[in-house]
């Protein structure tokens, strides 16, 4: 087993060099554009967002609709750090998660005694009160946005951080505490008797969920020229979960994938100006119906090479 | 009752929901490594005795006491960590882990390492892991059920389902496991081999066993004693002829005039 698991490892770390590799050639013949590597940026920090948000939504069960809000308090946090303490860009987006992991503390504890609807709505409505306060703070020049973040934000940098996501949402899923928040999932009251201590591990998994939306909001925050709290609203949050719902909940492959397709697909579209999002909504409606029906399950179990490949990914 | 401090006892307990008191005046004591059956007519307040004695309710009268130390207060999951497991009535298995993966969540308590260890696959992860895989596939081996290890456990059959759970109550070391009904929903050959599996349960993880059944054959085949309830109030108490031939018990299964 031991064995297994580390060789497991080593082909996923030989794995995420060689896409690396591959993205960096693209870039510097210039295969890839920079339209195209602007795009790949916003692919990893998504893919981040979405394999985070699947911790909390897909392997802990708790439907939250609040995960823009950590981003948002991530992004903030890591660029003012940035241009007025001038502190090295590793660590705003250190401090910058941890802010988010510890709102997300903050609002966790209270509010995960709620269930389903209820803590769907509350996370939603925690979202647009940090939406908000970002809106009427002076420090974070409200709803003209934040200009002036330093860009160090790399592909390289987006890149290591969606790796490193989605490398501890994995190794964090395949230990005992990742089996306690799974059990929580499946049942509460069987988990609590198990010797399960609910509370717990339901707040460590949202804890850990926020804090990695904190650090894609603050590579986000140091990509993006202008940083407007607009940005952070529910739609984003939804954004979020229907990448997680459409690749499936407690679905790591599927997250990437979504996040991946999500993202570039609305920039292929862009030619269709009005149209875009009524051609995105359509093509999320598509990919719903394949995802459940007959004729989708048959056509992916003959696709057995391709899930493999997805699973040695991780 | 002996001079040695029971395992389990309770003092009076009680619960009231609204008007009606579930249970009432609940006086009873088990031992270590004894074999209880608590039987009774549906609605006597079976259930609730298992849900009070894990800490799902809180007693509204009364003391549940464990070692002497009473845990009326005591949260589910602690109540289970000092060694009181459970099944469920209707099975409530993690139905989309396998079978394997459930077992080891009974086992979170007994191999512990650190998140981070977990995250940076240190050796205290390889061990735990390697540890934890080796105790569940034994326990999963008492039960025949090691050929399902990689099954979810919604896969399996019925009686299966009832066997694992079982299985991952085990996996919290107790010293007292509480099985509400067992043999629910089996044919005779499948309850046959389930008491012998209590038995053996009994014997290897030297558990007392306190059993909620409908099975008459089962109760009257294995328990040591017996605690009948009506109305959430205990009817009898005794050995299994003792039930057998009391006519309040009978009365209370069959009417007054039989």
């Amino acid at each position: 087993m031991k064995k297994k698991l580390i060789r497991e490892l080593i082909t996923a770390l030989v794995l995420a060099i060689v896409v690396y590799a591959i993205f960096a050639i693209g870039f510097t013949t210039g295969i890839i554009n920079s339209y195209w590597q602007g795009i790949l940026m916003l692919v990893g920090i998504n893919v981040t967002l979405a394999v985070s948000l699947n911790l909390a939504t897909g392997y802990l069960g708790q439907l939250t609709l609040g995960h823009a809000g950590f981003m948002a308090v991530g992004a903030y946090v890591s660029a003012l750090l940035s241009m007025y303490a001038h502190l090295p860009f590793v660590l705003t987006l250190i401090i910058g998660a941890l802010a988010a992991g510890f709102i997300g503390l903050l609002i966790g504890v209270p509010i995960l005694r709620l269930k389903g609807d209820y803590l769907c709505i509350i996370t939603l409505a925690f979202n647009e009160i940090i939406r908000v306060i970002i809106v009427n703070l002076s420090i974070t020049n409200g709803s003209k946005g934040l200009i002036g973040t330093p860009s160090d934000t790399t592909f390289l940098a987006v890149y290591l951080v969606a790796v490193i996501t989605i490398f501890v949402v994995y190794s964090i899923v395949h230990s005992r505490h990742g089996r306690a928040i799974i059990s929580v999932r499946e049942d509460e009251t069987a988990a609590e008797l198990t010797g399960i201590n609910i509370a717990y591990y339901k707040i460590l998994a949202f804890v850990i969920s926020a804090l990695f939306a904190g650090l894609a909001g603050g590579l986000y925050s140091h990509y993006i020229a202008i940083l407007v709290p607009k940005y952070f609203d529910y739609n984003k949050s939804v954004e979020i979960l229907v990448m997680v719902v459409l690749g499936g909940m407690g679905n790591l492959p599927g997250s990437i994938i979504a996040a991946v397709a999500l993202t570039i697909i609305p920039s292929l579209l862009i030619s269709f100006s009005q149209y875009r999002m009524l051609i995105y909504a359509i093509v999320l409606i598509a990919a719903m119906l394949l995802k459940n029906s007959d004729a989708g399950i048959a056509l992916r179990a003959k696709l057995p090479k391709l899930k493999k490949r997805e699973e040695v990914e991780e | 009752m002996s001079s040695r401090k029971p395992l389990l006892q309770t003092k009076g307990l009680g619960i009231q929901f609204g008007g009606l008191k579930a249970v009432d005046e609940f006086n009873f004591s088990i031992d270590n490594n004894q074999l209880f059956g608590l039987i009774g007519p549906n609605g006597a307040g079976k259930t609730t005795i298992f849900n009070l004695l894990t800490g799902v309710y809180t007693p509204t009268s009364g003391q549940i006491l464990l070692d002497g130390k009473t845990i009326n207060h005591s949260s589910p999951t602690q109540i289970t960590q000092m060694g009181v497991a459970r099944t469920f009535q209707n099975i409530r298995l993690f139905k989309d882990m396998t079978v394997l993966d459930n077992v080891k969540v009974g086992l979170h308590h007994s191999h512990q390492y650190s998140l981070l260890a977990s995250i940076l696959h240190t050796p205290s992860y390889f061990k735990g892991e390697m540890a934890m895989d080796e105790e569940a596939r034994s326990l999963l081996r008492v039960f025949d059920l090691e050929k399902f290890a990689n099954v979810k456990a919604c896969n399996l059959p019925y009686g299966k389902q009832r066997q694992l759970e079982i299985a991952r109550a085990l996996a919290t070391s107790p010293r007292l496991l509480l099985l509400d009904e067992p043999a629910a929903g089996m044919n005779p050959t499948e309850t046959a081999e389930l008491m012998e599996t209590i038995k053996v349960v009994r014997e290897k993880f030297s558990v007392a066993i306190l059993l909620i059944e409908h099975d008459m054959k089962l109760v009257m085949g294995i328990c040591e004693k017996i605690c009948v309830l009506n109305f959430g109030t205990v009817l009898a108490f005794g050995t299994p002829d003792e039930i057998k031939n009391n006519p309040d018990v009978i009365a209370a299964y069959l009417g007054n005039d039989a």
